[in-house]
């Protein structure tokens, strides 16, 4: 019984996803089903979690069918922490859509697709079987279609074109690479496959195949040249997606990019020499992307391609303590990018323009809610108590024993650029005087809106602010969750042990 | 056979992105179809392909008495081929929307997203 714990978060999502269909037209039971459901969700997270922590990593054969033959849900440490992140940001942007996303574009199936999207998410966290982790991706990225194209707009479409043609190369890549790894060892479990790659005598074609891999997943997680995608589509949707999209559709590529290169190909010097040099170009070419932009989206979604490098750099360096780093690194990203999104809704929300130039005198007029968009703002830049300051610490430390100082070069580099970024946006939307913006008629402005929409815009954000503060402030916790996490993921046996010699028991 | 579908794969690969790397919306999805279906292929190729020997057990006896066809990369291929097909369609609209929103097939003017604002 216990053993179905695991999947208690998956079918939750995938209840919730149908139980909406059912009230395809009646947006207003869509909200309420919409926001419990993913109260529910985080509760049964925060469960799932708990017992995963004191009991240790827990896996369930699909159908009875003994591994490798079956496919495997597996939750070690890792997978049940990227789950907790998934529904605490979903519970968050599921508020902050029914406030900020207007009712024409509610209408088709936005909270539907919403929870299909979660649940993917959450199948790619679970999941132990690579193919299987095929079909999730996909599950992900056709929900994001949908997502990004509700609307119509100009502006949306052409990014959504972009966005569908890089994803659908992505999900070719990877598909080829799961069919050269199948023709090499005859296997899908991962756990099994670890064990099958480590025995190939072809090295070239296992390096050929861990490229691969590389190129899929790196398209996914906006790596340094693969990257183009993101900045052209993320600041096109309504905010709402935005922040899921930003918080978690591209950490789920660093989540396979970790997994894979922690548990299939591992000890490979030439790889991780690929991944240091790709995550340090990341670094530097997403902080200079964020130095030139003027629209708040796309500052944000350059830094969500520099601080990507953040993640790969640790799992390029290849230590305990690099990887630990990495890891809190994705934590407090998670929480962070998501709420800046919803923050930049918020902006818009209230002067209808996400132009820095055109923004100003935030401070003057709302001070609460400057203080409240200090928060994440400032955890991103790593002011030391604040979340982003920690995990940079390891980072830093694990360049120093690796003695690659360029990765150091690099970390130091893209902290600084961040913190030049957001003083500059901070000086320009809120410290400098409030400019004459064209006031758009039709448009629902926060003065104007009722206050319960008010409330489930500013609501999530302070959510996550506080989430994001008990990261910083409790990082003693997270750092501890992080090098657990880490001890599991280089030792990848425990994992393989987990999968294959597990009794069936009925 | 085996040389056969490997060129086969390859020209599909091939024309694929070939297609892709054109402007024209239309022929980015023919290089999204081509691409998909040389994928499926590599799948089956990869999966050694056995002439005449059905994985089924025969009657009287209980485990497979000689080399058999794997079953598994079909399973594959189909689960990947219904994937593709949800793309692909999903692509098309998506497609004919965006030029009638867009007025344009050119890839190249599709830049609304990058200009300043």
């Amino acid at each position: 019984m216990t053993q179905q714990l695991i999947l208690y978060p998956l079918l939750l999502q995938l209840l919730l996803a149908i139980l909406l269909m059912f009230f395809w037209k009646r947006i207003g039971a869509q909200r309420i089903i919409s926001m419990l459901g993913s109260i529910v969700h985080l509760g049964v997270s925060i469960g799932v979690f708990a017992y995963i922590w004191n009991n240790g990593t827990q896996t369930i054969q699909a159908g009875g069918w003994e591994a490798p033959f079956g496919i495997t849900f597996i939750a070690d440490t890792f997978a049940i922490t990227m789950v907790l992140l998934t529904s605490i940001a979903g519970l968050a942007v599921s508020i902050f859509s029914s406030g900020s996303v207007i009712s024409d574009r509610l209408r088709f199936g936005y909270f539907p697709i919403f929870h299909f999207l979660l649940l993917g998410l959450t199948g790619a966290f679970l999941t132990g079987d690579i193919f299987n982790l095929y079909v999730w991706f996909e599950i992900i990225i056709i929900s994001s279609f949908v997502l990004i194209t509700i609307g119509g707009e100009k502006a949306q479409l052409e990014g959504a074109v972009k966005y569908f043609t890089l994803n659908f190369l992505a999900s070719i890549i990877f598909l080829t690479a799961i069919a050269v790894l199948y023709g090499l060892t005859g296997s899908l479990n991962m756990a099994d496959l670890a064990n099958k790659v480590a025995a190939v005598e072809n090295r070239a074609l296992v390096e050929i195949t861990a490229i691969l891999f590389l190129i899929g997943f790196g398209i996914k997680s906006a790596v340094f040249p693969l990257y183009f995608w993101l900045p052209a589509s993320y600041h096109t949707p309504p905010s709402a997606v935005s922040a899921i999209f930003g918080g978690l559709l591209t950490k789920v590529g660093v989540y396979a990019l970790i997994r894979v290169f922690t548990l299939i190909f591992v000890g490979d010097v030439f790889l991780d020499q690929i991944l240091l040099v790709l995550a340090i170009f990341t670094l530097f070419s997403g902080a200079v992307g964020a130095l030139v932009q003027n629209n708040i989206r796309k500052v944000f979604s350059y830094l969500i391609i520099c601080h990507i490098g953040y993640m790969i750099i640790g799992l390029g360096m290849f230590t305990e303590v690099a990887i630990a780093g990495a890891i809190f690194y994705l934590v407090h990203d998670i929480l962070v990018k998501t709420n800046l999104f919803m923050i930049s809704g918020l902006i818009y929300r209230i002067k209808g323009s996400n132009s820095m130039r055109a923004l100003g005198g935030f401070y003057a007029n709302y001070p609460k809610l400057s203080l409240l968009m200090f928060i994440p703002l400032f955890s991103l830049v790593g002011i030391p108590p604040l979340s982003g300051f920690w995990p940079k610490i390891s980072l830093i430390t694990a360049s120093f024993d690796t003695g690659s100082y360029w990765s150091l070069a690099a970390i130091i580099f893209a902290s600084f650029i961040t913190l030049v970024v957001i003083a500059k946006l901070w000086a320009e939307v809120f410290w400098k005087d409030a400019q004459e913006i064209p006031v758009r008629p039709k448009f629902r402005y926060y003065h104007k809106i009722k206050n319960i929409k008010r409330i489930q815009i500013i609501v999530p954000i302070v959510f996550l602010s506080l989430v994001t503060l008990y990261v910083g402030f409790g990082a003693e916790h997270i750092q501890t969750l992080a090098t657990r996490i880490s001890s599991e993921l280089m030792d990848n046996q425990q994992y393989i042990d987990a999968v294959l010699n597990t009794q069936i028991s009925e | 056979m085996e040389v056969l579908l490997a060129i086969i794969i390859g020209i599909l690969y091939a024309a694929g992105i070939y297609m892709m790397l054109r402007r024209s919306l239309v022929k980015l999805i023919i290089g999204i179809i081509l691409l998909g279906n040389g994928a499926n292929l590599l799948i089956f190729l990869l999966g050694r392909i056995t002439e005449g020997a059905p994985p089924i057990i025969p009657g009287e006896s209980k485990v497979f008495l000689e080399a058999y066809a794997d079953p598994v990369p079909q399973a594959l291929i189909l689960t990947a081929i219904v994937i593709s097909f949800g793309l692909q369609s999903f692509a098309i609209i998506l497609v004919k929307r965006a030029h009638k929103v867009v007025k344009t097939d050119d890839l190249d003017e599709m830049n609304a997203t990058d200009e300043d604002s």
